[in-house]
């Protein structure tokens, strides 16, 4: 009876489960841009609080770069844990670069103010946007390995420990 | 619950529960019997599946994209068509980020101003005063997951408000590049 009881909640789980695949709950990732495996695109900026940012400094690192924007809601689940990755993961060659598509910049200073970023932000544009392959929607994150290749991309509401288990690794290859 | 994937997760939890209040764990068993259990499974299987706006709860705030009428909502293809046939043309705007407006738009579409913010309804208002009132006016944004748009659900209770009867707006499930641009839909490029 036991048995059967659990073959029943397995059939009844499984039914759920390709209920919410149907609605989208556990659907896909979309379809990686041409990107994906290339050299990330090189950029130069400053960034918001003055500093030069150049892409191609952090060469030798692994690279999490996040478009993102004050107005964006997954994003402002995403910045605690960025920051909290610069700082526990710094040290072993990890750095975030936040590129914010905000329109303008004060709304983004006045964040920044309120809960201090430890890594570069810069303000973005539709030039920026377009060299990564058209920036389109929020939030988007490009794992760039210390070779300077994209290794991920991540779209709209990402898997924040599948995230930081990519960094991991790629923080541990060579 | 903020957001529509957490909604439909809730909602076949609760149905479960709410269909079978009164059952003690001990009788679980019994009751997961295939005569019974099944319609119970069929009936979550099918509130899952519901889109958050058709099912009406779990709205995540007061102006979120889901508290726009199912009704006033326009598929993707059903813009194409109209955008390709003879037929007058919709005011087209799109009321979230300026710079995304200028990487990409939809075909003849215009910058309204994030929905979100003030200044973004300022310049909504003043784009749309000068149609009548009538007029199909459809709203877009594809800043993020639908879910999730701040932009949409003000940009449609401001024209609603001004008197507009025929505004609609585009459903977007996750952004303006995922379900515009990647399908060729037509589209006007920087």
């Amino acid at each position: 009876m036991a048995r059967r009881s659990l073959l029943l909640v397995a059939n009844a789980l499984f039914v759920t489960a390709a209920a919410l695949l149907a609605s989208g709950v556990l659907r896909a990732a979309p379809p990686p841009s041409r990107l994906l495996h290339q050299p990330a695109p090189e950029f130069v900026s400053n960034g918001i609080d003055g500093q030069r940012v150049d892409l191609a400094s952090f060469h030798d690192r692994v690279v999490l770069l996040t478009f993102w924007a004050t107005w964006c809601a997954p994003c402002q689940v995403e910045i605690p844990h960025f920051i909290r990755w610069q700082r526990d993961l710094g040290s072993q060659g990890f750095q975030v670069v936040a590129i914010s598509m905000d329109d303008d910049a004060a709304p983004v200073l006045a964040l920044a103010r309120r809960r201090p970023f430890n890594y570069p932000v810069i303000m973005g544009d539709e030039q920026l946007g377009t060299l990564y392959g058209g920036v389109l929607g929020l939030p988007v994150t490009f794992l760039i390995d210390r070779h300077g290749r994209v290794a991920a991309i991540f779209k709209g509401e990402s898997n924040l420990n599948s995230m930081k288990s990519r960094v991991v690794k790629l923080l541990a290859a060579q | 619950m903020r957001d529509g994937n957490s909604a439909s997760l809730l909602r076949a939890a609760v149905c479960i529960a709410a269909a079978h209040p009164a059952i003690p764990v001990r009788s679980l068993g019994k009751v997961l019997m295939p005569s019974r259990f099944v319609p119970v499974l069929i009936f979550c299987a099918v509130l899952a599946a519901l889109p958050p706006h058709a099912v009406g709860q779990f709205a995540p705030t007061p102006i979120g994209a889901t508290t726009i009428p199912a009704a006033q909502l326009m598929q993707a293809p059903e813009l194409v068509r109209l955008l390709n046939s003879s037929d007058p043309q919709p005011l087209i705007l799109q009321v979230g980020s300026r710079i995304f407006f200028a990487e990409a738009h939809i075909r003849g579409a215009q910058f309204a101003g994030p929905g979100s913010q003030p200044a973004g309804i300022e310049l909504l208002e003043k784009t749309a005063a000068s149609s009548p009132k009538g007029r199909l006016i459809v709203l877009y944004c594809g800043c993020c997951p639908w879910n999730r748009c701040p932009n949409v659900g003000p940009a449609f209770k401001r024209l609603h408000e001004l008197g507009f009867t025929n505004v609609k707006v585009l459903y977007l499930a996750n952004n303006f590049g995922d379900d515009w641009m990647a399908k060729g839909y037509p589209t006007d490029r920087k």
